[in-house]
């Protein structure tokens, strides 16, 4: 098993800690992008995106290569496997939701059966 | 460890299920221990809808919630302050057929959004839930949001995966 020291578990919770580099990895779990892009799509300069990417890549939570003159970001080897991450993303939200929706009909239910029970009195 | 040590909820919780059916397409599942009129009602009552339409994790907030639950009829959500989401959701209710079937249309991203079915089927006093997801495109599903929870859940395991490595 790969040993990650303490300190990148603290680079990881820094790196995390901050909305636009959220915002980045988010967006690279959708596709890839280059520092330009980000930077565009953030309204950044490119010094203050390469500074984002930077703490990002050192978390390990991103990997950047540079081919030619552009350096492309996409998520590090702990964003692998994409494709269930998305399913269970998808999944975690519906199970909130519904164990929210499970409670709002128990309650119902709950209150149908007092209502059933006044009724024959 | 043993396994079965672990401690059980007292009540069965039911599973969620999600699958990806096609490029354009999500089938999401779900048991309710409940009459489909009483899941319906859930759903089409505002001030119910509201209680569970967005949970905790999901870190938005549901400001005003309007729906005209018929066929024909429209709906908005209106969401709080989060810059990476649209504050708005809305469109139209193409079929309700009361207590088994609601069909809306998510218009927000303009014309061709994506199609939702919902169809209630009870047995034995259950109800099954079946919600269909019809996107225009591959991209538009790929880039379907679940709100600040996308995050938190990556974020999750991310951590559990360094707690566990420590």
């Amino acid at each position: 098993m790969v040993q990650y020291p303490r300190a990148r578990l603290d680079h990881a919770f820094a790196a995390l800690s901050d909305a636009t580099r959220r915002g980045v990895l988010e967006q690279l779990g959708r596709s890839e992008a280059s520092i330009t892009d980000l930077a565009a799509k953030f309204h950044m300069t490119l010094t203050g995106m390469k500074k984002h990417v930077g703490v990002l890549e050192q978390a390990g939570l991103v990997a950047t290569e540079k081919v030619g003159r552009v350096r492309t970001c996409k998520l590090g080897p702990r964003g692998l496997d994409e494709e269930a991450a998305w399913i269970e993303r998808h999944r975690q939200l519906w199970d909130a939701r519904f164990d929210e929706l499970d409670r709002v009909v128990e309650e119902l239910k709950l209150k149908e059966k007092v209502n059933g029970r006044n009724k024959r009195k | 460890m043993d396994a079965t040590r672990e401690s059980e909820p007292t009540t069965m919780k039911n599973r969620t299920t999600v699958e990806r059916t096609s490029e354009r397409e999500l089938v999401v599942t779900r048991t309710f221990n409940a009459p489909a009129r009483l899941v319906f009602e859930a759903w089409t009552t505002p001030e119910l809808f509201k209680q569970w339409w967005v949970p905790k994790s999901m870190g938005m907030f549901l400001r005003s919630c309007e729906m005209d639950v018929r066929t024909g009829g429209t709906y908005r959500l209106v969401f709080g302050h989060d810059v990476s989401n649209p504050d708005e959701f809305f469109g139209r209710y193409l079929e309700v057929t009361p207590p088994s079937r609601i069909v809306w249309t998510n218009d927000e991203g303009g014309d061709g959004g994506s199609v939702t079915t919902v169809t209630l089927e009870e047995k034995d006093g259950r109800t099954l839930l079946v919600m269909h997801e019809l996107y225009p495109s591959k991209e538009a599903l790929d880039a379907a949001g679940t709100g600040a929870a996308d995050m938190m859940s990556e974020t999750f395991e991310q951590l559990d995966e360094l707690l566990a490595s420590q």
